[in-house]
Protein backbone atom coordinates (compact mmCIF):
# COMPACT_ATOMS: atom_id res chain seq x y z
CA UNK A 1 0.00 0.00 0.00
CA UNK A 2 1.19 3.83 -0.91
CA UNK A 3 0.24 6.35 1.38
CA UNK A 4 0.59 9.91 2.62
CA UNK A 5 2.78 9.81 5.86
CA UNK A 6 1.63 11.85 9.15
CA UNK A 7 3.80 11.85 11.65
CA UNK A 8 3.19 12.08 15.26
CA UNK A 9 4.95 11.54 18.84
CA UNK A 10 5.09 9.37 21.55
CA UNK A 11 2.20 8.26 23.79
CA UNK A 12 -0.48 8.89 21.69
CA UNK A 13 -3.36 7.86 23.99
CA UNK A 14 -6.91 6.39 23.91
CA UNK A 15 -8.06 9.70 24.85
CA UNK A 16 -6.29 11.50 21.93
CA UNK A 17 -8.13 9.02 19.40
CA UNK A 18 -11.21 8.91 20.63
CA UNK A 19 -11.90 11.88 22.82
CA UNK A 20 -13.97 10.89 26.30
CA UNK A 21 -16.27 13.53 25.85
CA UNK A 22 -17.41 12.32 22.55
CA UNK A 23 -17.77 8.53 22.95
CA UNK A 24 -21.37 8.67 22.81
CA UNK A 25 -21.82 10.04 19.71
CA UNK A 26 -21.81 7.61 16.66
CA UNK A 27 -18.86 6.61 15.51
CA UNK A 28 -18.74 8.89 12.17
CA UNK A 29 -19.16 12.19 14.58
CA UNK A 30 -16.70 10.46 16.85
CA UNK A 31 -13.88 10.07 14.28
CA UNK A 32 -14.35 13.82 13.49
CA UNK A 33 -12.43 14.61 16.93
CA UNK A 34 -9.65 12.01 16.46
CA UNK A 35 -6.73 13.46 17.15
CA UNK A 36 -7.65 17.09 17.73
CA UNK A 37 -5.92 17.51 20.85
CA UNK A 38 -2.52 16.89 19.13
CA UNK A 39 -3.24 18.21 15.79
CA UNK A 40 -6.59 20.82 15.56
CA UNK A 41 -5.92 20.03 11.32
CA UNK A 42 -5.74 16.32 11.29
CA UNK A 43 -8.87 15.55 10.46
CA UNK A 44 -9.43 18.05 7.70
CA UNK A 45 -6.37 16.91 5.92
CA UNK A 46 -6.29 13.24 6.28
CA UNK A 47 -7.45 11.16 3.26
CA UNK A 48 -7.84 7.21 2.83
CA UNK A 49 -5.39 5.54 2.05
CA UNK A 50 -2.86 8.11 4.60
CA UNK A 51 -0.81 6.31 6.79
CA UNK A 52 0.25 7.15 10.29
CA UNK A 53 3.42 6.96 12.07
CA UNK A 54 3.93 7.48 15.76
CA UNK A 55 7.01 6.85 18.69
CA UNK A 56 6.53 4.72 21.46
CA UNK A 57 3.18 3.49 22.90
CA UNK A 58 1.14 4.36 20.47
CA UNK A 59 -2.36 3.75 21.40
CA UNK A 60 -1.90 3.51 25.36
CA UNK A 61 -4.67 4.01 27.64
CA UNK A 62 -8.29 2.52 27.65
CA UNK A 63 -9.90 -0.75 26.20
CA UNK A 64 -12.23 1.28 24.50
CA UNK A 65 -12.57 -0.15 20.82
CA UNK A 66 -13.43 2.97 19.35
CA UNK A 67 -9.57 4.52 19.00
CA UNK A 68 -9.23 2.01 16.53
CA UNK A 69 -12.34 1.88 14.85
CA UNK A 70 -12.16 6.00 14.43
CA UNK A 71 -9.17 5.67 12.55
CA UNK A 72 -10.66 2.95 10.51
CA UNK A 73 -13.45 5.25 9.95
CA UNK A 74 -11.49 8.30 8.52
CA UNK A 75 -10.02 5.56 5.87
CA UNK A 76 -6.29 5.65 7.87
CA UNK A 77 -4.58 2.77 5.61
CA UNK A 78 -2.00 1.16 8.69
CA UNK A 79 -0.15 2.83 11.34
CA UNK A 80 3.46 2.70 11.83
CA UNK A 81 4.43 3.11 15.15
CA UNK A 82 7.88 1.91 17.61
CA UNK A 83 5.23 0.75 19.88
CA UNK A 84 1.86 0.25 21.01
CA UNK A 85 -0.13 0.06 23.51
CA UNK A 86 -1.19 -3.45 23.99
CA UNK A 87 -5.05 -3.58 24.05
CA UNK A 88 -5.16 -0.71 20.91
CA UNK A 89 -2.76 -2.99 19.06
CA UNK A 90 -5.27 -5.37 19.35
CA UNK A 91 -8.35 -3.82 18.72
CA UNK A 92 -7.24 -2.47 15.29
CA UNK A 93 -6.33 -5.28 14.22
CA UNK A 94 -9.43 -6.53 15.08
CA UNK A 95 -11.13 -3.83 13.26
CA UNK A 96 -9.18 -4.61 10.02
CA UNK A 97 -6.42 -1.63 10.63
CA UNK A 98 -2.64 -3.04 9.90
CA UNK A 99 -0.87 -2.03 12.19
CA UNK A 100 3.48 -2.29 11.93
CA UNK A 101 6.08 -2.11 15.35
CA UNK A 102 8.86 -0.35 13.41
CA UNK A 103 11.09 0.54 16.52
CA UNK A 104 13.92 2.08 13.92
CA UNK A 105 12.08 4.15 11.22
CA UNK A 106 13.50 7.77 11.36
CA UNK A 107 13.68 10.89 9.50
CA UNK A 108 10.10 10.43 7.85
CA UNK A 109 8.00 14.06 7.37
CA UNK A 110 4.28 14.88 7.46
CA UNK A 111 3.42 14.09 3.65
CA UNK A 112 6.10 12.09 2.71
CA UNK A 113 4.74 9.29 0.76
CA UNK A 114 5.62 5.59 1.83
CA UNK A 115 5.08 2.15 0.58
CA UNK A 116 4.34 0.01 2.98
CA UNK A 117 4.07 -3.76 2.75
CA UNK A 118 2.78 -5.63 6.06
CA UNK A 119 3.33 -9.03 4.08
CA UNK A 120 7.48 -8.41 4.17
CA UNK A 121 7.15 -5.66 6.90
CA UNK A 122 9.17 -3.75 4.39
CA UNK A 123 8.47 0.52 4.64
CA UNK A 124 10.10 2.55 1.88
CA UNK A 125 10.17 6.15 2.16
CA UNK A 126 9.49 7.31 -1.26
CA UNK A 127 10.17 11.09 -1.09
CA UNK A 128 13.54 10.67 0.96
CA UNK A 129 15.04 7.42 -0.70
CA UNK A 130 14.77 5.78 2.84
CA UNK A 131 13.72 2.15 4.00
CA UNK A 132 12.79 0.27 7.22
CA UNK A 133 11.90 -2.48 8.22
CA UNK A 134 9.40 -3.25 10.60
CA UNK A 135 8.24 -7.08 12.12
CA UNK A 136 5.67 -8.77 9.42
CA UNK A 137 2.34 -9.53 10.24
CA UNK A 138 1.40 -13.18 9.92
CA UNK A 139 -0.53 -14.56 6.75
CA UNK A 140 -3.91 -15.44 9.16
CA UNK A 141 -3.68 -12.16 10.41
CA UNK A 142 -3.49 -10.37 7.05
CA UNK A 143 -6.18 -12.25 5.69
CA UNK A 144 -8.21 -10.81 8.91
CA UNK A 145 -7.37 -7.66 7.94
CA UNK A 146 -8.33 -8.50 3.82
CA UNK A 147 -11.67 -9.53 5.14
CA UNK A 148 -12.45 -6.07 7.34
CA UNK A 149 -11.99 -7.08 10.48
CA UNK A 150 -12.53 -10.10 13.02
CA UNK A 151 -16.40 -10.28 12.51
CA UNK A 152 -16.58 -10.13 8.90
CA UNK A 153 -13.77 -12.16 9.21
CA UNK A 154 -14.79 -15.20 11.64
CA UNK A 155 -18.61 -14.56 9.63
CA UNK A 156 -16.95 -16.18 6.71
CA UNK A 157 -15.43 -18.69 8.32
CA UNK A 158 -18.16 -20.22 9.80
CA UNK A 159 -20.20 -20.36 6.72
CA UNK A 160 -17.40 -21.77 5.06
CA UNK A 161 -17.93 -24.58 7.86
CA UNK A 162 -21.43 -24.93 8.01
CA UNK A 163 -20.98 -25.59 4.03
CA UNK A 164 -19.00 -28.29 4.67
CA UNK A 165 -21.43 -29.49 7.00
CA UNK A 166 -24.33 -29.57 4.83
CA UNK A 167 -21.90 -31.47 1.96
CA UNK A 168 -21.72 -28.87 -0.56
CA UNK A 169 -18.19 -28.20 -1.17
CA UNK A 170 -16.62 -25.12 -1.17
CA UNK A 171 -16.64 -23.52 -4.76
CA UNK B 1 16.12 -23.54 25.34
CA UNK B 2 15.53 -21.49 28.62
CA UNK B 3 11.82 -20.73 28.86
CA UNK B 4 10.12 -17.75 31.20
CA UNK B 5 6.87 -18.76 33.20
CA UNK B 6 4.83 -16.48 30.68
CA UNK B 7 6.44 -18.69 27.69
CA UNK B 8 5.79 -21.68 29.54
CA UNK B 9 2.32 -21.23 29.60
CA UNK B 10 2.14 -20.01 25.98
CA UNK B 11 3.57 -22.74 24.93
CA UNK B 12 1.30 -25.39 26.14
CA UNK B 13 -1.64 -23.54 25.01
CA UNK B 14 -0.43 -23.55 21.47
CA UNK B 15 0.79 -27.07 21.80
CA UNK B 16 4.20 -26.10 21.12
CA UNK B 17 7.72 -27.54 23.00
CA UNK B 18 9.33 -24.00 23.08
CA UNK B 19 8.38 -20.15 22.00
CA UNK B 20 9.81 -17.11 21.84
CA UNK B 21 9.59 -13.27 23.33
CA UNK B 22 8.12 -11.96 20.01
CA UNK B 23 6.54 -15.01 18.00
CA UNK B 24 3.00 -14.69 16.86
CA UNK B 25 1.01 -17.82 18.22
CA UNK B 26 -2.67 -19.19 18.23
CA UNK B 27 -3.63 -20.37 21.57
CA UNK B 28 -5.75 -22.35 22.87
CA UNK B 29 -8.20 -20.95 25.78
CA UNK B 30 -8.52 -22.72 28.68
CA UNK B 31 -10.52 -20.44 30.36
CA UNK B 32 -12.99 -17.50 29.45
CA UNK B 33 -14.50 -15.10 32.33
CA UNK B 34 -16.98 -12.39 31.23
CA UNK B 35 -19.30 -10.50 33.15
CA UNK B 36 -22.51 -8.20 33.14
CA UNK B 37 -21.01 -4.91 31.61
CA UNK B 38 -18.87 -6.44 28.73
CA UNK B 39 -20.36 -9.78 28.87
CA UNK B 40 -23.61 -11.00 27.20
CA UNK B 41 -25.16 -7.41 26.23
CA UNK B 42 -22.28 -7.33 23.85
CA UNK B 43 -21.15 -10.88 22.88
CA UNK B 44 -24.53 -11.94 22.27
CA UNK B 45 -25.83 -9.82 19.00
CA UNK B 46 -22.05 -11.26 17.77
CA UNK B 47 -22.49 -14.71 18.47
CA UNK B 48 -26.30 -14.35 16.70
CA UNK B 49 -24.98 -12.63 13.55
CA UNK B 50 -22.19 -15.81 13.09
CA UNK B 51 -25.35 -17.99 14.49
CA UNK B 52 -22.93 -19.85 16.19
CA UNK B 53 -23.15 -21.21 20.33
CA UNK B 54 -19.74 -21.56 23.07
CA UNK B 55 -16.81 -23.48 22.30
CA UNK B 56 -17.53 -25.01 25.57
CA UNK B 57 -19.59 -23.73 28.34
CA UNK B 58 -17.96 -25.96 30.66
CA UNK B 59 -14.71 -23.31 30.36
CA UNK B 60 -16.55 -20.24 30.97
CA UNK B 61 -17.54 -18.65 33.70
CA UNK B 62 -19.79 -16.07 33.53
CA UNK B 63 -20.27 -13.29 36.61
CA UNK B 64 -22.59 -10.61 37.62
CA UNK B 65 -21.04 -7.64 39.57
CA UNK B 66 -21.38 -4.48 37.78
CA UNK B 67 -24.78 -3.79 37.70
CA UNK B 68 -25.52 -5.29 40.96
CA UNK B 69 -28.00 -5.22 42.11
CA UNK B 70 -30.57 -3.75 39.83
CA UNK B 71 -31.79 -0.61 40.71
CA UNK B 72 -33.58 0.50 37.54
CA UNK B 73 -34.99 -0.91 34.46
CA UNK B 74 -31.52 -0.45 32.80
CA UNK B 75 -29.60 -2.48 35.20
CA UNK B 76 -32.71 -4.92 35.54
CA UNK B 77 -32.79 -5.26 31.59
CA UNK B 78 -28.60 -6.02 31.74
CA UNK B 79 -29.40 -8.71 34.28
CA UNK B 80 -32.33 -10.29 32.55
CA UNK B 81 -30.18 -10.17 29.30
CA UNK B 82 -26.99 -11.78 31.69
CA UNK B 83 -29.56 -14.91 33.18
CA UNK B 84 -30.61 -15.34 29.97
CA UNK B 85 -27.17 -15.93 27.90
CA UNK B 86 -26.35 -18.24 30.65
CA UNK B 87 -29.64 -20.39 30.30
CA UNK B 88 -29.52 -20.56 26.36
CA UNK B 89 -25.68 -21.35 26.14
CA UNK B 90 -26.13 -23.83 28.96
CA UNK B 91 -23.43 -22.30 31.13
CA UNK B 92 -23.36 -23.22 34.92
CA UNK B 93 -20.59 -21.23 35.88
CA UNK B 94 -22.62 -18.09 36.35
CA UNK B 95 -22.59 -16.33 39.85
CA UNK B 96 -24.82 -13.39 40.30
CA UNK B 97 -24.59 -11.44 43.24
CA UNK B 98 -21.68 -13.87 44.91
CA UNK B 99 -19.09 -10.59 44.54
CA UNK B 100 -16.54 -9.08 41.75
CA UNK B 101 -15.36 -11.27 39.46
CA UNK B 102 -11.69 -11.61 39.81
CA UNK B 103 -12.63 -12.17 43.30
CA UNK B 104 -15.03 -15.19 42.84
CA UNK B 105 -12.81 -16.96 39.93
CA UNK B 106 -10.21 -18.57 42.29
CA UNK B 107 -12.52 -18.21 45.11
CA UNK B 108 -14.77 -21.23 43.02
CA UNK B 109 -11.49 -22.80 42.33
CA UNK B 110 -11.74 -22.01 38.65
CA UNK B 111 -7.54 -21.10 38.30
CA UNK B 112 -4.96 -23.54 38.10
CA UNK B 113 -1.17 -22.67 38.07
CA UNK B 114 -0.31 -23.26 34.54
CA UNK B 115 -3.50 -22.37 32.46
CA UNK B 116 -4.13 -20.00 29.83
CA UNK B 117 -7.60 -17.51 30.31
CA UNK B 118 -8.92 -14.33 29.08
CA UNK B 119 -11.11 -12.02 30.55
CA UNK B 120 -13.24 -9.44 29.46
CA UNK B 121 -12.18 -6.95 32.06
CA UNK B 122 -9.09 -5.39 32.00
CA UNK B 123 -8.38 -6.19 35.76
CA UNK B 124 -8.12 -9.33 34.52
CA UNK B 125 -4.50 -10.05 35.07
CA UNK B 126 -5.55 -10.78 38.74
CA UNK B 127 -5.28 -14.65 37.63
CA UNK B 128 -1.50 -14.29 37.19
CA UNK B 129 -1.21 -14.47 40.80
CA UNK B 130 -1.99 -18.13 40.57
CA UNK B 131 0.79 -18.54 37.68
CA UNK B 132 -2.34 -18.13 35.41
CA UNK B 133 -1.32 -16.53 31.74
CA UNK B 134 -4.59 -13.95 32.22
CA UNK B 135 -5.28 -11.24 30.22
CA UNK B 136 -8.05 -8.82 29.10
CA UNK B 137 -9.54 -8.17 26.13
CA UNK B 138 -12.00 -6.27 23.91
CA UNK B 139 -16.15 -7.30 23.92
CA UNK B 140 -15.66 -8.09 19.63
CA UNK B 141 -12.80 -10.19 20.72
CA UNK B 142 -14.37 -12.46 23.37
CA UNK B 143 -16.95 -12.98 20.86
CA UNK B 144 -14.43 -14.24 18.70
CA UNK B 145 -12.80 -16.74 21.55
CA UNK B 146 -16.15 -18.00 22.88
CA UNK B 147 -16.74 -18.95 19.13
CA UNK B 148 -13.64 -20.48 18.47
CA UNK B 149 -11.58 -21.17 21.90
CA UNK B 150 -8.81 -19.88 20.36
CA UNK B 151 -6.99 -16.11 20.43
CA UNK B 152 -3.67 -15.24 18.95
CA UNK B 153 -1.00 -13.64 21.23
CA UNK B 154 2.46 -12.01 20.52
CA UNK B 155 4.84 -13.77 22.66
CA UNK B 156 5.65 -11.09 25.84
CA UNK B 157 8.98 -10.23 26.83
CA UNK B 158 9.29 -10.78 30.84
CA UNK B 159 9.69 -7.71 33.02
CA UNK B 160 11.32 -9.48 35.99
CA UNK B 161 9.97 -6.79 39.53
CA UNK B 162 11.66 -8.38 42.55
CA UNK B 163 11.20 -7.23 46.29
CA UNK B 164 13.94 -8.85 49.19
CA UNK B 165 14.02 -8.93 52.73
CA UNK B 166 10.31 -8.10 54.69
CA UNK B 167 7.86 -5.49 54.50
CA UNK B 168 7.75 -3.68 57.36
CA UNK B 169 4.49 -3.14 59.34
CA UNK B 170 1.70 -1.50 57.59
CA UNK B 171 3.35 -1.84 54.35
CA UNK B 172 0.89 -3.86 51.85
CA UNK B 173 0.78 -5.06 48.37
CA UNK B 174 -1.54 -1.95 47.79
CA UNK B 175 1.69 -0.17 48.45
CA UNK B 176 4.17 -2.10 46.33
CA UNK B 177 1.56 -1.16 42.98
CA UNK B 178 1.32 2.20 44.15
CA UNK B 179 4.93 2.65 44.66
CA UNK B 180 6.09 0.85 41.55
CA UNK B 181 3.40 2.98 38.91
CA UNK B 182 4.63 5.69 40.69
CA UNK B 183 8.71 4.67 39.77
CA UNK B 184 8.06 2.85 36.14
CA UNK B 185 5.01 4.53 35.63
CA UNK B 186 1.38 3.21 33.89
CA UNK B 187 3.55 1.75 30.57
CA UNK B 188 6.06 0.45 33.27
CA UNK B 189 4.74 -3.29 31.95
CA UNK B 190 5.17 -2.17 28.21
CA UNK B 191 2.88 -4.34 27.48
CA UNK B 192 4.78 -7.27 28.05
CA UNK B 193 4.77 -9.96 31.18
CA UNK B 194 5.46 -9.00 34.36
CA UNK B 195 6.74 -11.53 37.25
CA UNK B 196 6.99 -10.59 40.76
CA UNK B 197 9.42 -12.15 42.78
CA UNK B 198 11.75 -12.05 45.81
CA UNK B 199 11.31 -13.42 49.70
CA UNK B 200 9.01 -10.70 50.48
CA UNK B 201 6.77 -11.21 47.63
CA UNK B 202 6.58 -15.48 48.39
CA UNK B 203 5.90 -14.59 51.86
CA UNK B 204 2.02 -12.95 50.96
CA UNK B 205 -0.99 -14.41 51.22
CA UNK B 206 -2.83 -15.14 48.10
CA UNK B 207 -5.44 -12.29 48.41
CA UNK B 208 -2.22 -10.42 48.97
CA UNK B 209 -0.66 -11.49 45.94
CA UNK B 210 -4.03 -11.12 43.73
CA UNK B 211 -3.80 -6.77 44.51
CA UNK B 212 0.12 -7.25 43.11
CA UNK B 213 -1.48 -9.01 39.75
CA UNK B 214 -4.50 -7.01 39.87
CA UNK B 215 -2.53 -3.89 39.29
CA UNK B 216 -0.22 -4.76 36.75
CA UNK B 217 -3.18 -3.30 34.56
CA UNK B 218 -2.06 -0.27 35.97
CA UNK B 219 1.49 -0.75 35.66
CA UNK B 220 0.77 -1.11 32.27
CA UNK B 221 1.82 -5.43 31.73
CA UNK B 222 -0.26 -7.80 29.65
CA UNK B 223 -0.13 -10.44 32.54
CA UNK B 224 1.35 -10.24 35.74
CA UNK B 225 2.62 -13.49 37.27
CA UNK B 226 3.94 -14.79 40.65
CA UNK B 227 5.53 -18.55 40.46
CA UNK B 228 2.64 -20.99 42.23
CA UNK B 229 3.92 -22.76 44.70
CA UNK B 230 2.89 -24.16 48.64
CA UNK B 231 0.81 -21.25 49.49
CA UNK B 232 -1.22 -21.15 46.13
CA UNK B 233 -1.52 -24.70 45.97
CA UNK B 234 -2.82 -24.34 49.78
CA UNK B 235 -5.23 -21.95 48.53
CA UNK B 236 -6.74 -23.85 45.66
CA UNK B 237 -6.95 -26.96 47.79
CA UNK B 238 -9.29 -24.52 50.30
CA UNK B 239 -11.48 -23.64 47.49
CA UNK B 240 -12.26 -27.32 46.39
CA UNK B 241 -10.02 -28.40 43.77
CA UNK B 242 -6.49 -29.52 42.91
CA UNK B 243 -3.61 -27.36 41.96
CA UNK B 244 -1.81 -29.99 40.07
CA UNK B 245 2.03 -30.31 39.64
CA UNK B 246 3.23 -27.05 40.03
CA UNK B 247 7.25 -27.95 39.59
CA UNK B 248 6.75 -26.92 35.94
CA UNK B 249 5.88 -23.60 35.96
CA UNK B 250 8.63 -21.48 37.02
CA UNK B 251 10.56 -19.20 35.18
CA UNK B 252 14.04 -21.13 34.26
CA UNK B 253 16.85 -19.58 36.16
CA UNK B 254 18.91 -18.70 32.75
CA UNK B 255 15.78 -17.10 31.03
CA UNK B 256 16.24 -13.84 29.27
CA UNK B 257 14.29 -11.18 31.43
CA UNK B 258 13.82 -7.56 29.12
CA UNK B 259 14.58 -5.95 32.77
CA UNK B 260 15.34 -6.95 36.26
CA UNK B 261 14.10 -4.19 39.18
CA UNK B 262 15.15 -4.96 42.11
CA UNK B 263 13.93 -3.45 45.60
CA UNK B 264 14.17 -3.31 49.25
CA UNK B 265 10.82 -4.52 50.80
CA UNK B 266 12.14 -3.44 54.05
CA UNK B 267 12.87 0.06 52.91
CA UNK B 268 9.49 0.88 51.32
CA UNK B 269 6.76 3.01 53.01
CA UNK B 270 2.72 3.10 52.40
CA UNK B 271 1.84 5.34 49.51
CA UNK B 272 -0.92 7.11 48.28
CA UNK B 273 -1.61 8.26 44.68
CA UNK B 274 -3.23 11.69 44.91
CA UNK B 275 -5.84 12.23 41.65
CA UNK B 276 -5.87 10.92 39.20
CA UNK B 277 -3.63 8.48 38.21
CA UNK B 278 -2.25 5.60 40.22
CA UNK B 279 1.24 6.88 38.67
CA UNK B 280 1.00 10.11 40.42
CA UNK B 281 1.94 8.64 43.70
CA UNK B 282 4.40 9.40 46.64
CA UNK B 283 5.33 7.75 50.15
CA UNK B 284 2.92 8.80 52.90
CA UNK B 285 5.34 10.78 54.60
CA UNK B 286 5.37 13.11 51.51
CA UNK B 287 1.40 13.87 51.68
CA UNK B 288 -0.54 16.42 52.84
CA UNK B 289 -2.98 15.68 55.50
CA UNK B 290 -5.64 16.25 52.86
CA UNK B 291 -8.91 16.45 54.28
CA UNK B 292 -11.47 12.91 53.80
CA UNK B 293 -14.96 12.86 53.27
CA UNK B 294 -15.34 9.35 52.11
CA UNK B 295 -13.62 6.60 53.16
CA UNK B 296 -14.09 3.53 50.42
CA UNK B 297 -12.90 -0.16 50.84
CA UNK B 298 -14.23 -1.35 47.92
CA UNK B 299 -13.15 -3.18 44.71
CA UNK B 300 -11.56 -6.29 43.78
CA UNK B 301 -8.53 -4.58 44.27
CA UNK B 302 -8.95 -3.42 48.12
CA UNK B 303 -12.11 -5.16 49.70
CA UNK B 304 -11.03 -8.81 50.11
CA UNK B 305 -10.64 -10.71 53.19
CA UNK B 306 -7.67 -9.98 53.78
CA UNK B 307 -8.45 -5.83 53.07
CA UNK B 308 -10.83 -6.11 55.77
CA UNK B 309 -8.97 -8.00 57.84
CA UNK B 310 -6.31 -4.80 57.66
CA UNK B 311 -9.11 -2.21 58.18
CA UNK B 312 -10.67 -3.85 61.31
CA UNK B 313 -6.56 -4.22 62.78
CA UNK B 314 -7.04 0.05 62.61
CA UNK B 315 -10.18 0.14 63.55
CA UNK B 316 -10.74 -1.94 66.97
CA UNK B 317 -11.74 -0.39 69.45
CA UNK B 318 -11.71 3.03 67.20
CA UNK B 319 -14.12 5.69 66.01
CA UNK B 320 -14.44 7.14 62.20
CA UNK B 321 -14.37 11.29 62.45
CA UNK B 322 -18.25 12.67 62.52
CA UNK B 323 -17.49 14.01 58.98
CA UNK B 324 -16.44 11.00 57.00
CA UNK B 325 -18.29 8.26 55.59
CA UNK B 326 -16.56 4.84 55.49
CA UNK B 327 -18.38 2.60 52.78
CA UNK B 328 -17.32 -0.83 53.06
CA UNK B 329 -18.45 -3.20 49.99
CA UNK B 330 -17.16 -6.57 50.66
CA UNK B 331 -15.47 -8.73 48.06
CA UNK B 332 -17.30 -11.07 47.82
CA UNK B 333 -20.09 -12.93 49.73
CA UNK B 334 -17.89 -15.59 50.95
CA UNK B 335 -15.52 -13.30 52.33
CA UNK B 336 -18.18 -11.18 54.00
CA UNK B 337 -19.36 -14.16 55.36
CA UNK B 338 -15.98 -15.28 56.66
CA UNK B 339 -15.35 -11.79 57.84
CA UNK B 340 -18.88 -11.90 59.81
CA UNK B 341 -18.21 -15.49 61.14
CA UNK B 342 -14.02 -14.56 62.80
CA UNK B 343 -16.01 -10.97 63.88
CA UNK B 344 -13.49 -8.35 61.26
CA UNK B 345 -17.46 -7.33 60.28
CA UNK B 346 -18.66 -6.21 63.53
CA UNK B 347 -15.26 -4.22 64.33
CA UNK B 348 -16.05 -2.11 61.29
CA UNK B 349 -19.41 -1.74 61.65
CA UNK B 350 -19.15 -1.12 65.59
CA UNK B 351 -16.61 1.87 64.34
CA UNK B 352 -18.77 3.85 61.63
CA UNK B 353 -18.80 1.74 58.34
CA UNK B 354 -21.54 1.31 56.31
CA UNK B 355 -21.75 -2.07 54.67
CA UNK B 356 -22.93 -2.47 50.97
CA UNK B 357 -23.45 -4.80 48.29
CA UNK B 358 -20.97 -7.93 47.42
CA UNK B 359 -20.36 -6.06 43.48
CA UNK B 360 -18.16 -3.45 41.98
CA UNK B 361 -20.10 -0.08 43.50
CA UNK B 362 -18.38 3.05 43.26
CA UNK B 363 -15.35 1.39 41.94
CA UNK B 364 -16.06 2.48 38.19
CA UNK B 365 -19.83 4.99 39.52
CA UNK B 366 -21.51 1.61 38.64
CA UNK B 367 -23.12 1.30 41.95
CA UNK B 368 -24.07 5.18 43.39
CA UNK B 369 -21.23 7.62 42.51
CA UNK B 370 -19.25 10.32 44.16
CA UNK B 371 -20.93 13.85 44.54
CA UNK B 372 -19.25 17.10 43.13
CA UNK B 373 -16.36 18.34 44.92
CA UNK B 374 -16.40 14.81 47.19
CA UNK B 375 -12.57 14.24 48.48
CA UNK B 376 -12.27 10.42 48.94
CA UNK B 377 -9.96 7.92 49.86
CA UNK B 378 -10.18 4.67 48.37
CA UNK B 379 -8.72 1.36 48.18
CA UNK B 380 -9.63 0.47 44.82
CA UNK B 381 -7.28 0.74 41.65
CA UNK B 382 -7.56 3.60 39.62
CA UNK B 383 -8.51 7.58 40.27
CA UNK B 384 -8.69 8.85 37.30
CA UNK B 385 -11.04 11.71 36.86
CA UNK B 386 -14.66 11.23 36.89
CA UNK B 387 -13.98 7.26 37.42
CA UNK B 388 -16.14 7.34 40.37
CA UNK B 389 -18.80 9.82 40.14
CA UNK B 390 -18.52 13.63 39.51
CA UNK B 391 -15.29 15.42 36.94
CA UNK B 392 -15.29 17.58 40.40
CA UNK B 393 -14.53 14.81 42.89
CA UNK B 394 -10.95 14.13 44.01
CA UNK B 395 -9.73 10.61 44.81
CA UNK B 396 -6.87 9.37 46.42
CA UNK B 397 -5.83 5.75 46.79
CA UNK B 398 -4.18 3.95 49.59
CA UNK B 399 -4.04 0.63 50.91
CA UNK B 400 -6.98 -0.25 53.23
CA UNK B 401 -4.96 0.09 56.70
CA UNK B 402 -4.72 4.00 55.07
CA UNK B 403 -7.51 4.40 54.16
CA UNK B 404 -9.39 2.98 57.88
CA UNK B 405 -6.64 5.28 59.93
CA UNK B 406 -7.67 8.11 57.61
CA UNK B 407 -11.34 7.44 58.00
CA UNK B 408 -10.66 7.87 61.94
CA UNK B 409 -8.54 10.85 61.55
CA UNK B 410 -10.37 13.06 58.98
CA UNK B 411 -7.93 13.03 56.86
CA UNK B 412 -5.00 11.26 54.87
CA UNK B 413 -2.52 9.96 57.97
CA UNK B 414 -0.10 7.44 57.89
CA UNK B 415 -1.64 4.24 59.34
CA UNK B 416 1.78 2.91 61.22
CA UNK B 417 1.26 4.74 64.86
CA UNK B 418 -1.97 3.87 65.12
CA UNK B 419 -1.24 0.25 64.04
CA UNK B 420 1.84 0.34 66.48
CA UNK B 421 -0.66 1.65 69.53
CA UNK B 422 -3.22 -1.25 68.75
CA UNK B 423 -0.40 -3.66 69.01
CA UNK B 424 0.73 -2.29 72.38
CA UNK B 425 -0.78 -4.61 75.66
S1 LIG C 1 -14.29 -3.64 41.37
FE1 LIG C 1 -13.68 -1.94 40.05
S2 LIG C 1 -11.72 -2.56 39.15
FE2 LIG C 1 -12.70 -4.41 40.00
S3 LIG C 1 -13.83 -5.33 38.28
FE3 LIG C 1 -15.26 -3.98 39.38
S4 LIG C 1 -15.17 -2.00 38.31
FE4 LIG C 1 -13.34 -3.18 37.70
Amino acid sequence: MRGRAFVFGDGIDTDALAPGIFMKLPIAELARHCLESVDSTFVQNVKPGDILVGGLNFGVGSSREQAAEALKELGIACVIARSFGNIFYRNALNFGLPVLVCPTWSGIQNGDVLDVDPRSGLIENLAQKTGFSAQPLPDFLLEMIDNGGLVPHLEKRFARERQNMTGKTEP
Amino acid sequence: MAMNLAEKILAKAAGRARVSPGEILTCCVDLAMIHDSGGPRRVGPILKRWDVGIFDPSRVVLISDHYVPAIDDETRRIADITRRFATEHKISNFHEAEGICHVVLPERGHLKPGMFAVGGDSHSPTGGAFGVYMFGIGATEMAGVLATGEIWVRVPQTIEISFDNAFGPGVVAKDVMLFLCGQLGMDGGRSEAVQFSGSAIRALSMQERMTLSNMTAELGGQVGLIEPDATTAAYIHAAGADAGPLDHWKSDADAVRAAHYTYDAAALAPHVAAPHSPANSAPIGDMDAVKIDVAYIGACTGAKLVDLRMAAEVLKGRKIASHVSLMVAPASRRDQDAAAREGTLQILVEAGAKLYPNACGICAGYGGTLDDDVTCLSSTARNFKGRMGAASSRVYLGSPYTVAASAVAGHIVDPRPMLAEGKRP
